[in-house]
């Protein structure tokens, strides 16, 4: 039936198209669903992507940058050169397929644990920490005049946040409280610079190719703020899957992640890129635990969310190796 | 008094037979999520054995560093509380073997594969 939809849309837009096929859900949440599928035009078939909150759902959840925001920040991306797909349609009301857009399908791989192992990733390995580097950078230069209207944030509005989330779940983590306390105690305050932050830029929204990386994906958590928060989040040990002496992502270290960044024109702040991955790693944990709640809670009572409740206790040795330190 | 087997003896018999008899023939996402309950019936089985235990040492040191007396979540909840206002932080002694022997004994459980907790054994 989606399909139906999609081959009447794409009609209205894609020159020559005759249908689409091979339409599957890759993810799909409560109110936001991604798909796959190949437009069918007279020289072969092209590979396409569709993001949408299905007909019915309204505004995005708090956090959440929306789909029009998404689709706007992925075009200026892949206009400005860096690596993200390109937007081939935001939809409209006739399509009757929700809100959201379409955008180019762009092979690779996003799963971390064969990035991490496989061997045709071998190349890109080494050089990917550098890479991306220069891709934040290229994200945080974005022409600030064309971006659309997103949520500002702080550190002192994100620390508030991940309090006010934890001791909603009213169960007791004395090392989330010392996490808590020391983000309190080392507040930078407002940052001196204020860029688009992608927000969740980590394993999983990154198309990696044996080339390195291909495209940034899943701009939900865009946001104006420091921009060493994209820095520090990449880093937390969540997203190195088992390779925790290489902290950008398990690939590679946090110079070769900087050395990217200056070549784009931009400097890190080693101190404050620490701090937001204190941050991220408590908030990583608080995110688990926040899906324990929504397990118990209905409706999604499924065992994987039950389970990752179980993981935040991963979060409490990650913010103990990095607030106390064993020994050497 | 229940007679045997154990919980333990039956999650285990479960468990085993589901990774060694049905896994191999479940494919795609379905396979995915047995090998999460397959997980889920094993760290049950790890808490069965080990949770009285860690429990106990832990309400110990709770009693010990807060000098007061109650259920394990209540002394939890007083600890969380003094850290929070600052009454006590890294250089109290004793918080911090606390707090990583704690979180040791919560890892054994919950994810005895990170790699975090692993490298922690190591240096111990």
């Amino acid at each position: 039936m989606i399909e139906d939809q999609l081959g009447r849309c794409v009609a209205s837009w894609y020159p020559g198209a005759t249908g689409v096929t091979g339409a599957a859900k890759l993810s799909g949440g409560a109110s936001q669903e991604t798909w796959t599928f190949d437009i069918v035009h007279p020289s072969g078939s092209t590979g396409a992507i569709l993001r949408r909150a299905p007909p019915g759902y309204g505004a995005s959840p708090g956090r959440a940058a929306g789909l029009d925001a998404e689709a706007t920040l992925m075009q200026l991306a892949h206009d400005a050169g860096l690596p993200s797909p390109r937007v081939m349609h935001v939809l409209k009301p006739e399509d009757d397929l929700g809100r959201g857009f379409i955008m180019q399908r762009i092979e690779g791989e996003t799963i971390a644990r064969k990035i991490l192992r496989d061997e045709q990733f071998a190349k890109a390995r080494p050089i990917l920490a550098r890479q991306l580097g220069r891709v934040i950078a290229g994200i945080h230069g974005l022409p600030s005049a064309k971006l659309p209207k997103l949520r500002e944030m702080s550190a002192t509005k994100e620390i508030a946040d991940l309090e006010r989330e934890y001791r909603s779940f009213n169960w007791p983590r004395p090392v989330f409280e010392l996490g808590l306390r020391w983000l309190r105690e080392r507040d930078p305050g407002p940052s001196k610079e204020v860029t688009l932050v992608h927000g969740d830029f980590r394993h999983g929204n990154l198309i990696i190719g044996p080339d390195g990386v291909r495209a940034v994906l899943d701009w939900e958590l865009a946001h104006f703020g420091d921009p060493m928060e994209d820095l520090g989040w990449i880093c937390v040990n969540s997203w190195r899957f088992g390779g925790i002496d290489k902290p950008v992502g398990g690939f590679g270290t946090r110079e070769e992640l900087f050395a990217g960044y200056r070549e784009a024109g931009r400097k890190a702040d080693p101190d404050r890129v620490m701090f937001w991955e204190v941050m991220g790693t408590l908030r990583w944990g608080i995110m688990c635990c926040g899906m324990m709640q929504r397990f118990r809670t209905g409706p999604d009572h499924s065992m994987e969310r039950a389970m990752i409740g179980r993981r935040s206790s991963e979060t409490e040795i990650d913010l103990l190796r990095l607030l106390a330190p064993r020994g050497g | 008094m229940q007679d045997e087997p154990t919980p333990t003896e039956l999650i285990k018999a479960v468990a085993d037979f589901l990774r060694n008899e049905i896994s191999p023939q479940i494919k795609g996402h379905n396979a995915f999520k047995l090998r999460v309950g397959i997980n889920a019936l094993d760290l049950v089985m790890r808490q069965l054995t080990m949770e009285q235990g860690a429990d106990d040492t832990e309400t110990a040191r709770l009693k010990q560093l807060l000098g007061s007396d109650g259920s394990l979540i209540e002394l939890n909840r007083a600890l969380s509380e003094k850290i929070a206002k600052g009454e006590v932080d890294l250089q109290t002694p004793g918080l911090a073997d606390h707090l990583w022997r704690t979180t040791m004994d919560k890892l054994a459980v919950d994810q005895p594969n990170y790699a975090s907790y692993k490298r922690e054994l190591e240096t111990k």
